[in-house]
């Protein structure tokens, strides 16, 4: 057994009100230079939708993640390590900058330097990669709540997996947002498909990097991230992605996009896990399967075997304490609660997402029910295929009976709460469907509604017992250096980001 | 007195710049060691274009490893006749140096008239790379199609080749050069300054091609702070900054 510790995340999804707060935060912070415009490392999307890059899902098309040869083996979906090799000149599977959005300003200083004339002047769309006129068709959120989905939201890859599909008509519609950052997975496909070996999962914490010296662009990584979480910076020519915002979680503070986060719906923790046991959890054969495997793969903090041989692996005793302490362990293991997005990917992804009951609880109330009350939302639960086939396509591999199970949970709770608070009220029946103790539902109670920040982040600092040598070499950031974003003579622009339009302007 | 120079001293010269270029690239310059790839910018062309390019390319190598390298008295003795020699090298040479061709048509189609967007990531020594690369294809084919295929051929091996193999003992016979037709001299004097610039454009990246890759598991693992040495550039940043 190889005892690694992670930094995960879980996200609330209940309490998602889709402001794109912690999309714009992280954008401030890491893409706001040349090459990225049109990089989101934190996005929201709006779900039923086709997210972004567009369509990315689907990936009969993207060939992202992994899957089972015929014998059974675990291969990235894009082929053998040879294919990868053979195609590295014109890579099949790569989304292009139009999949993502072709990134728009507009032209301000039309609208003070115009000469006076008879015409009121006009800020036109401006291409921010060419410099050019253009027409903007599409963006990192274009079908944000719902917006043109008669003509959109039919696109959803999720939707291709259920039996009876989805009408878009007013009248059933439901949606969800849908927060997405880096997965930091457990069984990387992007290090795996990584020719130059310039991606790596640390020891540590298991955030997944890109060495910025290492990667040669062979855009290989782009491809087989099957969120698509990978990114060509276009300027260098080299893959950037969400760094989990590593100098600050080493500082014991969370990501700009949790502490920013306006509905407080993030979570973030430590997990321990076997690195060893990882492969086989990711070749079972039943994709509905995965889940347990991936949730077998954390470990008890609390077991004494555990803890000896993490002792003994060189674990810190802090992170231990914090392994003990983590919401996410307990969102995922105590209460199971906690789903990944798309376990059949097969990479064990790192965030976590507690389902949202509004699409039920929005069904329940246009059915004529009442959806404070827990019969009526459990019926909604177990008899309506939508939204509950949707959800679980994403979230379960298509396994309903989980998704209503973590529902259930999340109804009873609403319900059993709602009561106690009203009139002291216990609904012995209610606990009983949900199979806790009238304690647990209100310690789960605390932590989803009313968690401090204490009780949300417990994130260990980094040890650092090697800093001061490491701040004597100076090394820096690969960002810095003459001419800024990249030191090289080849890197065209770089240099601070100017807000005006000036720059952009063909020469 | 020139033939001296461009068949003696310019080649040297050249060696000299791609090697300590490259030393001087590789220590100062990781963050720009790469293929600037421009696919997420335009795909349609690329994935014709760079294939055909790069295939031709690594045939079009082969070739001249082949036909400089190899001497003649060892194909004579395997007992290749020169004319069957002849003849498969200019028929292979011919076939990759088409697709080759065809390749770095589709290539600057793409980056200088087709795609505004790869216009944009386009550096000074791209240009340069351009000019000079597609100055030593063409001539190279015109050498192939018009003096081997269609003229009345050259034997570049008892000449040309012996003095590229004579360049690295150091005792080159610059009348060897001086005998040969005028592409001929104009292809190798390219090859030279092809060479001299290689160092300072995108080509670096033909030394990273990932051949460890096949032999690695999967999922890389690193420590936060790495256990060994420093990195060139790490070492460089703690002179700079004492």
């Amino acid at each position: 057994m190889r005892i690694m510790s992670q930094v995960a995340m879980v996200m609330n999804l209940d309490k998602c009100i889709g402001c794109h707060t912690c999309s714009v935060t992280c954008k401030q912070t890491w893409t706001n230079r040349d090459g990225v415009e049109y990089v989101w490392f934190n996005n929201v999307e709006t779900k039923p939708g086709l997210g972004y890059p567009r369509g990315y899902e689907d990936q009969e098309r993207w060939k992202g993640g992994w899957e089972l040869d015929k014998k059974g083996r675990l291969r990235l979906r894009s082929g053998s390590r040879l294919r990868r090799l053979a195609t590295i000149f014109a890579n099949p599977d790569l989304p292009t900058i139009d999949d993502y959005y072709e990134p728009a300003t507009y032209d301000f200083d039309q609208l003070v330097h115009a000469p006076a004339q008879d015409d009121f002047p006009v800020a036109r769309p401006k291409s921010v990669i060419t410099g050019k006129n253009m027409d903007i068709k599409w963006g990192a959120n274009w079908d944000d709540d719902l917006g043109g989905s008669p003509d959109i939201a039919h696109l959803d890859p999720n939707l291709k997996n259920m039996s009876s599909e989805v009408q878009m008509s007013f009248e059933q519609t439901f949606m969800f947002h849908l927060p997405r950052i880096c997965e930091h997975c457990l069984n990387p496909a992007c290090v795996s498909a990584c020719p130059s070996s310039a991606m790596y999962k640390r020891v540590e914490d298991g955030i997944v990097l890109v060495d910025q010296d290492k990667c040669r662009g062979w855009r290989m990584c782009v491809s087989a991230c099957p969120y698509k979480k990978v990114y060509i910076n276009h300027q260098t020519g080299k893959a950037e992605k969400c760094t989990f915002c590593f100098p600050r979680i080493e500082a014991g503070i969370p990501t700009v996009c949790s502490e920013t986060c306006v509905g407080r719906l993030r979570y973030i923790g430590i997990v321990l896990y076997d690195a060893d046991g990882v492969e086989a959890a990711a070749s079972i054969e039943d994709e509905t399967k995965l889940l347990d495997a991936q949730r077998d793969l954390i470990l008890d903090p609390f077991d004494p075997e555990i803890l000896r041989e993490a002792r003994r692996q060189g674990i810190p005793e802090d992170w231990l304490k914090a392994a003990q302490e983590s919401p996410i362990y307990k969102m995922i293991h105590t209460y199971k609660i906690a789903l990944p997005l798309h376990p059949e990917y097969r990479t064990m992804p790192m965030v976590w997402y507690v389902p949202p009951l509004s699409p039920v609880l929005d069904v329940t109330e246009k059915l004529g029910k009442d959806n404070t009350n827990a019969d009526d939302v459990f019926h909604t639960i177990s008899s309506l295929r939508i939204p509950m086939e949707y959800l679980a396509s994403i979230f379960t591999a298509g396994d309903v009976d989980v998704v209503s199970g973590v529902l259930m949970k999340l109804a009873g709770m609403r319900t059993y709460m709602r009561d106690l608070t009203i009139d002291g009220t216990v609904r012995e029946e209610v606990l009983e469907k949900m199979g806790m103790t009238g304690d647990e539902v209100e310690e789960m109670y605390r932590l989803l509604a009313i968690a401090k920040m204490s009780d949300r982040y417990v994130i260990p600092q980094a040890h650092t017992e090697r800093a001061a040598e490491m701040a004597s070499w100076a090394s820096g950031c690969s960002l810095d250096g003459p001419g800024g974003p990249g030191m090289s003579a080849a890197s065209t622009r770089g240099g601070k980001v100017s807000l005006t339009l000036q720059r952009r302007r063909p020469e | 007195m020139w033939n001296n120079f461009w068949f003696m001293i310019f080649p040297y010269i050249a060696l000299a710049i791609f090697i300590v270029g490259h030393i001087w690239r590789y220590r100062a310059d990781q963050y720009g060691w790469t293929t600037r790839t421009s696919q997420t910018l335009e795909k349609k062309w690329l994935q014709w274009g760079s294939p055909l390019f790069h295939f031709g390319a690594l045939f079009a190598i082969l070739g001249h490893v082949g036909g400089l390298l190899i001497p003649q008295s060892w194909t004579r003795a395997l007992g290749i006749s020169d004319h069957l020699y002849h003849t498969i090298a200019v028929a292979a040479g011919t076939v990759a140096g088409v697709v080759l061709c065809a390749g770095l048509i589709i290539l600057l189609i793409r980056r200088f008239a087709y795609s505004d967007r790869v216009k944009v990531v386009t550096t000074k020594w791209d240009y340069v790379l351009y000019i000079v690369l597609t100055a030593e294809i063409f001539v190279g084919m015109w050498q192939t199609v018009a003096i081997n295929v269609f003229g009345e051929g050259y034997e570049y091996r008892g000449t040309i080749s012996v003095w590229f193999r004579q360049l690295f003992i150091l005792q080159p016979d610059v009348s060897l050069m001086a005998g040969a037709p005028m592409w001929y001299q104009l292809h190798a004097i390219l090859a030279c300054v092809l060479l001299a610039i290689w160092p300072f454009t995108r080509l670096v990246h033909v030394w990273s091609i990932p051949v460890a890759y096949l032999a690695r598991p999967y999922v890389v693992y690193r420590r936060r702070y790495a256990v060994d040495k420093p990195t060139p550039r790490e070492r460089e940043g703690a002179r700079s900054s004492r």
